[in-house]
């Protein structure tokens, strides 16, 4: 049943690409009326990019899925084009020739990821050390000299002139932890221990190391006041934990705690009560013209608004009048030049790479591989979420990156590795099985 | 440029961009329903084949369990090869004890049906012989597998 199915992904890739030359064009057509000049030159940046990607692909990983590398690159080619769209509306920040820079960094990633990395279960064999250097990554923007505060969150390093945020690649690694160690306790956790009312209490020693690693990775993330990352690696947790053990019992658990942890996290740190207040009252003037008040926030929903069902059409809108239109409130921006339709659309895309990476967790044979896919297309989906729910006012502003769109460079590398890590998984999950040995004696009946 | 042509483009991206998502559930359907092409090329092999294989009056159509907790079951013989076992994938999925996961197969070749047993714990019996190596199933003699029995019609 399974196919190749490489004429359909190279007809996707090339279909995305000229999307996204569509785009350009659109851009240039709305704001001054003529093509863009740098059109071809992205476009043909953007194909050339592609094209490598996919050559690699081919080579290194035949069987992979047919939809994940074109949904990628559809995604990325629209942020790249709202980006130099904010660009060429005078946002000095943003910076359409950095981000198709990063995105080449992003495919020379996936590209190496999908070379060294011939089988993904070798990861299974560094559980542990992928654990500490999730921590570890965690901890280096704390430290002194090399770590940087950019805009009051204290999760940069710096290398020369560049800044880069370990707490991107950090996810991979403790996902990559979680995945190893619950393969190994699953049955355990789900099985021995105490029952607790109608819930299953696991054994502390068993819960111990995960809970450790979380409890830190949190701690550091509450001190670093970088709330979306917190919020991302709890969910991801909570749902490894539900994939592994298959028990609803640990979802309740992880709501409560959650809220809980929400709730007195508000109490305690001023920052959390303030974006409380900003997700609450945000229509409330005196709070919309308070530093840091709402409005931001305010701002993205009235592009949304003006951007209505339709759209106001590419170049022809005002998103670059949101702060940080660019990084991460991209998402309004796009809304109010694609409207709804458009958002819905990215938002179907977005759906479909995380579908793509749950039925590779579904096809797969062994284990460590479901955990690993299904985490990692979880936290793709909860950052999607996250993002989406934080700028549309559905729960409270977390700054974490739109994957793929937002301006910035090591979100965009780690999320390219992830997309390497689920094309490796589906091309162990969808090449077929080795022919059986006894169809030979099958053989030796025709010679009779 | 007027407002009616940005008008249209902005239409047209968005309906490109739709057409993208739609094409893409496209490539998607063949994991949930098979290739679309499938039952065309199908249809035709078997339009073919039965004037011809009409004079033939050996051929057998079908598959029956006549003994055992499947008794009754149908599967009607197509090009494809039938695996029997207790494994999940298997065509005749046996829940019996006495069957291993993967325990015979039956393919087509030149007309004919035959067995194979796939290295089973208890064997596979064709009427009282124990299938040793594949061997043609003639229409009516029964098969016997742990406590399965099946025979092929016409």
């Amino acid at each position: 049943m399974t196919a190749k199915r490489r004429g359909a992904q190279l007809g996707m890739l090339a279909f995305a690409v000229l999307i996204v030359m569509g785009a350009y064009a659109s851009v240039g057509l709305g704001i001054n009326g003529k093509v863009p000049s740098g059109m071809l030159g992205y476009g043909l940046g953007l194909g050339g990019l592609m094209l490598a990607a996919y050559l690699v692909l081919a080579k290194w990983a035949p069987w992979a899925d047919p939809l994940l590398l074109p949904l990628v690159t559809l995604v990325n080619g629209l942020g790249l084009v709202m980006i130099y769209r904010i660009e060429l509306a005078g946002e000095n920040l943003a910076s359409a020739a950095n981000q198709l820079m990063w995105t080449a960094l992003g495919v020379v990633m996936f590209s190496a990821t999908l070379i060294a990395l011939r089988d993904h279960r070798v990861l299974q064999r560094f559980t542990y050390t992928a654990g500490f250097a999730g921590i570890a990554l965690l901890v280096l923007p704390m430290l002194p000299f090399i770590g940087r505060e950019i805009n009051g969150a204290r999760i940069w390093v710096g290398i020369g002139p560049f800044s880069i945020q370990p707490a991107e690649f950090a996810k991979l690694a403790l996902v990559i932890f979680f995945a190893g160690y619950l393969v190994a306790k699953r049955d355990v956790l789900a099985l021995a221990g105490r029952r607790l009312l109608f819930i299953d209490l696991p054994r502390a020693r068993d819960l111990g190391p995960v809970l450790i690693t979380w409890g830190i990775s949190l701690g550091v993330l509450v001190m670093q006041k970088d709330l979306g990352s917190s919020l991302l690696l709890f969910g991801a947790f909570v749902a490894m934990l539900y994939i592994a053990t298959q028990r609803t019992s640990w979802v309740l658990i992880g709501i409560l705690l959650f809220v809980g942890g929400a709730f007195v996290a508000g109490q305690i740190f001023s920052h959390v009560e303030a974006r409380f207040n900003v997700w609450l009252h945000a229509e409330d003037p005196a709070l919309y013209d308070a530093v840091g008040g709402s409005a931001q926030l305010m701002q993205g929903q009235f592009a949304m608004g003006s951007g209505g069902i339709l759209g106001t059409g590419l170049g022809q809108g005002y998103p670059y009048k949101i702060p940080l239109s660019f990084s991460d409130f991209i998402f309004p921006a796009v809304g109010e030049e694609l409207g709804l339709t458009g958002l819905m659309a990215i938002l179907m895309i977005y759906a479909l790479i995380v579908e793509r990476g749950l039925r590779t967790s579904l096809a797969a044979r062994d284990p460590f591989t479901k955990l690993l896919a299904g985490g990692l297309s979880f936290i793709l989906a909860w950052q999607v979420f996250i993002i989406v729910g934080g700028v549309t006012r559905l729960i409270p502003l977390t700054g974490l990156v739109t994957p793929f769109m937002s301006a910035g460079g090591s979100a965009l590398l780690a999320n390219w590795m992830l997309i390497a890590l689920l094309v490796r998984m589906s091309d162990a999950a969808r090449r077929p099985p080795p022919q059986a040995i006894q169809d030979e004696g099958l053989t030796q009946v025709m010679q009779r | 440029m007027s407002e009616l042509t940005l008008l249209l483009i902005r239409l047209a991206f968005l309906a490109v961009l739709w057409f993208f998502v739609i094409a893409a559930v496209g490539v998607i359907r063949t994991d949930l329903f098979g290739p679309r092409t499938a039952p065309a090329p199908a249809r035709k092999p078997v339009k073919q084949p039965r004037p011809v294989s009409k004079p033939k009056k050996g051929e057998p159509r079908q598959l029956i369990v006549t003994g055992g907790p499947l008794q009754g079951t149908i599967i009607n013989l197509t090009e494809t090869p039938i695996t029997i076992g207790r494994a999940n994938d298997a065509t005749l999925v046996l829940s019996d004890d006495y069957a291993s996961s993967r325990h015979a197969r039956l393919f087509p070749q030149d007309g004919q049906w035959i067995v194979e047993d796939l290295g089973s714990t208890n064997g596979t019996y064709l009427e009282r012989s124990k299938v040793t190596r594949p061997t043609p199933v003639p229409l009516g003699v029964p098969i016997r597998i742990g406590k399965t029995v099946i025979e092929l019609r016409k």
